[in-house]
């Protein structure tokens, strides 16, 4: 179980001893509230078909999200576009509620003209955004639902490579080795290396997996840093049940052998499920908030009142507030300026008259 | 079920598969609840803020109070020598931060003083500075809330709760109690408290709380915990038996003596030690509990959820604004999809 050590121990026991202000119970309280409301997290997977996206997505949540999913032949694909197709799914583990959304993007990279594959989906990604900034501008915010993209899977075809850029500066990439039951491990590590080089050549700014606190126990330190050095990662799932070494295990049966998913000498699966739900999931969350969302918002605003100074008629897109302008303050701090003399001038004469009576 | 929705070239069939069962006998366990973990530590990694507004004549035992809740000296009380104590005119607020640690988790604790209140002969509006004050917090994170660039973490310095000093006359509220408590209670979360409770007596205390209760009801006053905003019927319970011990009959000392051979902290008389902490003698031990132990959260929850939302609708109002009627022309997706050929 991924769960490192916290350096405390935090007794859920309210009745708590007496030297104690008590405060130290807030993470708890903050738990109590979570675990009531639930999480949600979006999540995107792009890829060209056949990459395995769906048995990956099944694999990591133990779903079956594609039961009546029909394929569609070549020549219906040929001027297929690309879509995007929501799946929701409410997941409950240990009383703790997971809203999860999967957005699929079938279509993508199939055409033979791919060179706007990714516009739908970027555009998908900025309606996500708009969407929740007029939520959070408007002046009823209760319950505003967050369909922002929080992660977007980007399957890289063992052969091949893609096109991330387009989506770098918008949500959380986490590059994929797809269907990575046809490489030898050498091929893997070969294709891993020519993919990270081609990140950094090309500057592609992938999810960045946060630095380990100082005081991370070095178990943990050791697990975080062999994350890092395995990305991207070569996952296979599969949503069958195989038998392999006596025991049954979810994998997929070849003639020359049995590839098992959570078999970490064989693929990536579990570093990416631990990676995606176990330790990083609320960091993407906020790094979606923090960095992606509002570098849409700031630009949103300046083009908009760039718009603004052109066309006079427009309305402010975000609240403005009443404040006195420049010239306004300025003749206000020079009449507080005149009153503060004024009255030193008073006080002095108070003063004299005083003394005088003295 | 299903919704299809159409916008340029983009179609989007969102389906609802509410409940897909997990597939479990494909054995596994996904690990959410490790995310809970995840917020845990953040959550002590960032470190908290509390903001408390203690609000109370002088030689109410005020700074004592905050002293003993936080177990440290957060608050200089006013009778310890060299303490300029000019009698001012109006109420100047003053605050006072310290950063506190325990297991681990730091809170940045501000403590804001109101001296002056309720010591005047005419005490007109001496509530004024102190509305003035918590509107001029909320305008200040409206305001970071709002700009181009911000801050990752806003810093909040809305006050989180008011502790209002009753002194323990034993009677009913006074007028001064009422006008202030009117006013606050609107914008702010108030917890009223019976100061020096230990010239009450049992019954007088009981007498005296119920009769605090009827007048705040009769007043329409509403202190924290307020019943509109329970959350749920499991929180409903637990905040009713809250209301109905409020306000909480409290005394307070940062001295200890021995009893029994424990150390306590309490306040030696003639006729006995009260014994600050325990629970058959004042009600400290509660307040301690609803502030800091169990509704430190709901505090900031309340504070942020609904006083300062209120707040902002309102400036929002007064600022002639209205997003909901939004002419859709200045959103620039609207304009693209409109414009820009199909794929």
């Amino acid at each position: 179980q991924y769960n490192h050590n916290i350096n405390h121990n935090l007794p859920l026991n309210l009745k708590y001893e007496k030297q104690y202000v008590g405060f130290a119970t807030l993470p708890n309280q903050v738990h109590r509230k979570s675990v009531k409301k639930g999480f949600d997290f979006t999540l995107m997977v792009a890829g060209e078909s056949g990459m395995g996206k769906s048995t990956l997505v099944n694999s990591l949540f133990l779903t079956d999200l594609y039961k009546d999913r029909k394929l569609l032949n070549a020549e219906e694909r040929i001027n297929q576009t690309v879509e995007i197709i929501k799946h929701t799914v409410d997941i409950e583990e240990k009383g703790v509620k997971l809203k999860l959304t999967i957005v699929d993007t079938p279509g993508f990279g199939d055409a033979v003209n791919n060179n706007e594959c990714w516009k739908p989906i970027t555009d998908y990604i900025d309606q996500q955004f708009e969407q929740y900034f007029r939520d959070e501008s408007g002046l009823n915010r209760k319950n505003i639902q967050d369909n922002r993209v929080h992660c977007c899977l980007y399957f890289i075809p063992p052969f091949g490579h893609g096109c991330m850029k387009a989506l770098h500066e918008k949500v959380n990439i986490i590059p994929l080795i797809a269907k990575a039951d046809c490489l030898t491990p050498n091929e893997i590590k070969k294709l891993k290396d020519r993919i990270r080089e081609e990140i950094d050549k090309f500057g592609i700014k992938v999810y960045q997996f946060p630095e380990c606190d100082s005081d991370e126990d070095e178990e943990f330190k050791q697990l975080d840093k062999e994350l890092k050095e395995c990305t991207p990662f070569a996952v296979i799932g599969s949503n069958t049940v195989v038998e392999a070494r006596g025991q049954r295990v979810r994998g997929r049966l070849y003639p020359w052998g049995i590839v098992e998913v959570e078999n970490q000498s064989h693929c990536d699966f579990v570093k990416l499920r631990n990676m995606l739900i176990r330790s990083h999931m609320h960091d993407l969350k906020d790094v979606t908030c923090d960095v992606h969302y509002e570098n849409y918002r700031a630009q949103c605003i300046q083009e908009m009142t760039s718009k603004l100074t052109q066309d006079n008629r427009m309305e402010s897109p975000i609240p403005i507030l009443s404040t006195p302008d420049v010239e306004t303050e300025k003749l206000i701090k020079m009449k507080d300026e005149e009153l503060k003399r004024m009255q030193e001038m008073l006080n002095k004469m108070q003063q004299q008259m005083h003394d005088k009576d003295q | 079920m299903w919704t299809l929705q159409s916008c340029g070239s983009v179609l989007t069939l969102s389906i609802n598969a509410d409940l897909a069962r997990p597939c479990t006998d494909l054995f596994g366990y996904v690990g959410i609840e490790a995310v809970l973990d995840q917020m845990r530590r953040k959550t002590i990694k960032a470190g908290l803020e509390f903001n408390i507004m203690v609000v109370g004549q002088s030689g109410l035992g005020k700074s004592t109070l905050v002293n003993t809740l936080f177990k440290s000296k957060v608050s200089r009380k006013s009778c310890t020598p060299n303490y300029e104590e000019k009698i001012s005119k109006t109420v100047k607020l003053h605050s006072v931060s310290h950063v506190i640690e325990e297991k681990g988790v730091k809170m940045k604790l501000t403590v804001i003083d109101t001296p002056g209140f309720g010591d005047q002969i005419n005490n007109d509006n001496c509530w004024e500075p102190i509305v003035k004050h918590v509107n001029e917090q909320y305008e200040k994170y409206l305001r970071e809330e709002l700009h181009i660039n911000r801050k990752r973490r806003i810093p909040d310095s809305r006050v989180h709760c008011c502790i209002y000093f009753l002194p323990a006359t034993g009677h009913r509220l006074r007028p001064i109690d009422v006008e202030f408590m009117k006013r606050l209670g609107k914008i702010v979360s108030i917890v009223p408290v019976i100061a020096k409770a230990d010239t009450l007596t049992i019954e007088e205390r009981q007498e005296f709380k119920e009769q605090i209760r009827q007048d705040l009801a009769a007043n329409g006053i509403r202190v924290y915990p307020q019943k509109e905003y329970d959350e749920d019927p499991e929180e409903r319970i637990l905040n009713d038996r809250i209301r109905e011990s409020i306000p909480f009959a409290v005394v307070g000392t940062d001295k200890e003596h021995q009893v029994n051979g424990n150390k306590v902290l309490g306040r030696k008389t003639k006729w006995g030690i009260i014994e600050v902490e325990n629970v058959a003698h004042c009600e400290f031990a509660n307040l301690r509990d609803l502030l800091i132990r169990s509704h430190l959260q709901d505090l900031k929850d309340v504070t942020h959820d609904i006083h300062y939302e209120t707040y902002r609708v309102r400036r929002l109002n007064e600022s002639n604004m209205n997003y909901s009627e939004l002419g859709l022309s200045t959103w620039p997706l609207e304009n693209k999809c409109e414009s820009d050929s199909h794929l």
